[in-house]
C-alpha cells in the first residue's frame, strides 16, 4: 500500500514527529511504499540540520535522514512554513537574501502543492499533530 | 470497509474524544495514541465513554505510548486491545480512510 505521511509538530513541542517517524518506519519495513512525508506548520523543524540534541537524547532529524537514505523517501518542507521559521536552503538563501542554510540532507523545500499531489497519490495520508 | 479514527490527546485535557465519539459510525475504528491512551483506562471518569463506543465501534491503544506513560495492562478497560506500530500500520491498511481528531 502506498502511504502519504503529514506531520504538523516540531520535535520538542509534541510527540507528532516520533509517532510519524515510528509509523512510516513500521510501514516501510512491512513492505509498504511511503510516497512522500509533508512537513508542515511547526513540523518543518524536523528538517534542520544545525539542531545539536544531547547525545543521549534522540536525534529525530537524523532519524528522518537515516530513514530517507534506506528507504529513498521525499520529504518535503512546506515553503511558506519554512521562511517563517527560518529554514533555508540554497535557492530560499539567493531568493530572500539571506547568508547562510540549515536544511537537512534529504530534505527539500517545496509548495503545498506537493502535499496535494501526496493525497492525490497516495492510497492512504496519515496525518500527525495538531 | 470503515473508517480508522485517530485520538491523541488526553479526555481530561480536550474533548477531542467526545467529538470522534460523536461522530464516528458504528463498526468503524478508534485507535487511542500519544496522551488519548489515557482514555483507555478503567475506572476513571472517561472510562464509561469508551465502553459505551466498544458496544458497537472496535477501540484499539498503542502499546509503546500507553506503556511510555506507565500504565499497566491489568488498568486497561476490557474490550480495548493493544496494538505496536506495525498493528497501527494494519489498522489503516485496513480502513478505508484515517481521520485524525485533535
Amino acid at each position: 500500500m502506498k502511504f502519504a505521511i503529514q506531520v504538523n509538530e516540531g520535535p520538542y513541542q509534541h510527540q507528532a514527529s516520533d509517532s510519524a517517524y515510528h509509523f512510516t518506519k513500521a510501514a516501510l519495513e512491512k513492505g509498504h511504499e511511503c510516497f512522500r512525508v509533508f512537513f508542515y506548520h511547526d513540523g518543518v523543524l524536523n528538517g534542520t540540520r544545525l539542531t545539536t540534541p544531547p547525545q543521549d537524547d534522540r536525534n529525530i532529524v537524523n532519524n528522518w535522514v537515516e530513514l530517507a537514505e534506506k528507504y529513498d523517501l521525499d520529504l518535503v518542507v512546506c515553503v511558506a512554513a519554512a521562511q517563517r521559521r527560518g529554514i533555508v536552503d540554497e535557492g530560499e538563501a539567493e531568493r530572500n537574501g539571506k547568508d547562510a542554510t540549515n536544511i537537512a540532507p534529504r530534505f527539500r523545500i517545496s509548495g503545498l502543492g506537493q502535499l496535494i499531489e501526496a493525497a492525490i497519490q497516495c492510497d492512504k495520508l496519515v496525518v500527525f499533530g495538531d | 470497509m470503515s473508517d480508522l479514527h485517530t485520538v491523541n490527546k488526553s479526555p481530561f485535557e480536550k474533548n477531542s474524544l467526545d467529538t470522534c465519539l460523536r461522530l464516528s459510525k458504528a463498526g468503524s475504528s478508534i485507535l487511542l495514541y500519544e496522551d488519548g491512551v489515557y482514555a483507555a483506562l478503567a475506572g476513571t471518569a472517561a472510562s464509561g465513554k469508551i465502553a459505551g463506543a466498544l458496544a458497537d465501534r472496535k477501540v484499539y491503544v498503542l502499546e509503546p505510548d500507553y506503556r511510555a506513560r506507565g500504565l499497566k495492562s491489568d488498568r486497561l478497560i476490557e474490550g480495548v486491545e493493544m496494538v505496536d506500530y506495525a498493528g497501527f500500520v494494519d489498522l489503516v491498511e485496513s480502513c478505508d480512510k484515517v481521520q485524525a481528531w485533535v
